[in-house]
């Protein structure tokens, strides 16, 4: 199954509350997946600044190591807020790639989740509920941002199988379905220089995507790559640094409810996932269409 | 009139008020905020009113009941129906009628895919537009369209009538279109009066139907 939630504010009233809206549309949907769940909200960019997401299964003594390590770097003026087991990372954007070896090399426990000047990823295991408490999603800023609450079938249940993946600055998917040929294509992209973190199908989809604009195509482009060359069943929701995107395969077995109004356009898998939203009884309520691209950017 | 509220009352509690009724009861249920499974298993003649949309597989299995959705529905709308009417004023998601033995239901907006799925003599009158692979397998009874038709409507079809006022954007394997007889002028006509649905003119109706090729085994398709 799988649930997908989603929501993009034209409005600074939705922005100011995107993490609280966030929060409850997810949590509706913890039927559809009780494995893991997971967020990318993209909040406002610092002039010059990125942000680098990191995990760790042993936080309490890895952000420690991790902030002593930066401090010893002089030339390296950072920022790092814990939140629980993740940790942000806000630096100059000319020492990312610096940082982001220096990060891998360094400490193998810790794992990179996402690199970008608007987005951050949060995603454990765990209930929406247990996820959206933990990270205090709630309180949280935005422009858009994506969910996810996942029920397993390609891959194991850990903290990076959990969606949204994130495979390019500021980009991240997720999915419900199910790929049928994400081995022979990640061989593809890993010929292309893509790495991966995990034996993911839905990775192995926001690879494909990132590959394909690194190469110069349009979102839209990708998506629309992503129909001839994805085999299987797919709602995507894609998250970049104006807005996002949503596909669905051309079987549309997957659910998917889009709704709109002069406030937001929000995603949900139900309707049920829609209906703590704002004046949602006059939305314009639809379902996308089949290997159609959609999307909202600001 | 007795009225169900979800803000008061727990999903089974309003199903198992529902299933437990008196003949010729009438409800009306407020906020059913896209619940699932509402209404389902009615087996006697009452009036259900629903005041807002539904989730997944509403008025599943119905019979002889009369059940009202002031809103949209979600995928599994009436499957498996027997009798009685379903009546939706907004939007359903997939496989509406669903395997449906018998009685109507009536579609105010769009029906997405898979409408009328093995449909075994339920009538479907969808105002709008219908999804693609509708009336995938349809057995018995009819789909009536008064927008157009996604791809591959009637797939695989062994009978029944599928009757589109609009376009179709191409049909099914086995499905072809069909003289609209004085007959099936006549049929449709009744569907629709059954219905309330008032309409003098016809003309723009054009009827599908199986060419009845998949019927038999041909050893051409077995190279």
């Amino acid at each position: 199954m799988c649930g997908i939630v989603g929501l993009f504010a034209k409005k600074e009233f939705i922005s100011s509350n995107l993490g609280l809206h966030l929060s409850k549309m997810l949590e509706s949907m913890s039927d559809r997946g009780p494995d893991s769940a997971g967020l990318a909200i993209y909040g406002k960019p610092i002039a010059k600044k990125t942000k680098i997401m990191v995990q760790s299964q042993s936080p309490e003594t890895d952000f420690q190591k991790l902030k002593k390590f930066l401090s010893s770097k002089k030339s390296l003026p950072f920022n790092l807020i814990i939140h629980s087991t993740h940790a942000v990372i806000k630096l100059h954007i000319n020492n990312k790639d610096l940082v982001t070896d220096l990060i891998n090399n360094t400490f193998p426990n810790l794992r990179i989740l996402s690199v970008g000047k608007k987005m951050e990823i949060y995603k454990e295991v765990g209930k929406p509920v247990e996820v959206v408490k933990r990270f205090s999603i709630n309180k949280m800023k935005g422009s858009h941002g994506i969910g996810h609450t996942r029920m397993a079938t390609e891959s194991a249940v850990t903290t990076l199988g959990a969606h949204p993946f994130s495979t390019g600055e500021d980009q991240c998917l997720v999915h419900n379905g199910s790929l049928s040929n994400h081995n022979s294509l990640r061989r593809e992209l890993i010929r292309k220089d893509m790495t991966f973190e995990t034996e993911n199908d839905s990775e192995v989809a926001a690879s494909f995507i990132s590959c394909r604009m690194n190469d110069g195509q349009t979102l839209k482009e990708a998506l629309e790559s992503a129909l001839l060359e994805l085999d299987g069943f797919f709602t995507f929701v894609v998250g970049t640094e104006n807005g996002f995107g949503v596909l669905r395969d051309p079987i549309a077995c997957k659910p998917a409810v889009l709704a709109e109004t002069s406030d937001y356009v929000a995603f949900g898998s139900e309707y049920r996932a829609l209906t703590s939203l704002p004046n949602i009884e006059k939305a314009k309520v639809w379902e996308p269409e089949p290997a159609t691209v959609y999307f909202w950017g600001h | 009139m007795h009225i169900l509220d979800f803000e008061k009352l727990s999903l089974r509690d309003i199903n198992r008020t529902l299933q437990d009724a008196n003949k010729h009861s009438s409800f009306s249920i407020k906020n059913p905020k896209g619940s699932h499974a509402l209404a389902v298993g009615i087996n006697k003649k009452m009036d259900v009113n629903v005041v807002g949309s539904v989730g997944y597989y509403c008025a599943g299995m119905n019979k002889f009941s009369n059940i009202k959705i002031e809103g949209s529905a979600g995928p599994g709308l009436g499957e498996n129906m027997m009798s009685g009417i379903v009546h939706v004023t907004g939007d359903v998601s997939q496989y509406a009628g669903a395997s449906g033995h018998g009685g109507n239901i009536i579609i105010d907006g769009n029906a997405s895919s898979r409408c009328g799925i093995s449909m075994k003599g339920i009538d479907i009158i969808v105002k709008g537009n219908v999804g693609h692979m509708s009336a995938f397998m349809a057995q018995k009874g009819s789909l009536v369209v008064f927008g157009n038709a996604g791809h591959a409507l009637g797939d695989s079809i062994y009978e029944a009538n599928i009757y589109v006022a609009g376009e179709v954007a191409s049909l099914g394997t086995d499905c072809v279109e069909k003289k609209m007889t004085k007959k099936h002028q006549n049929d449709l006509r009744k569907i629709l009066t059954n219905a309330n649905i008032a309409i003098n003119n016809l003309d723009s109706f054009k009827r599908f139907g199986s060419a009845r090729s998949l019927y038999n085994f041909k050893v051409d398709n077995a190279k």
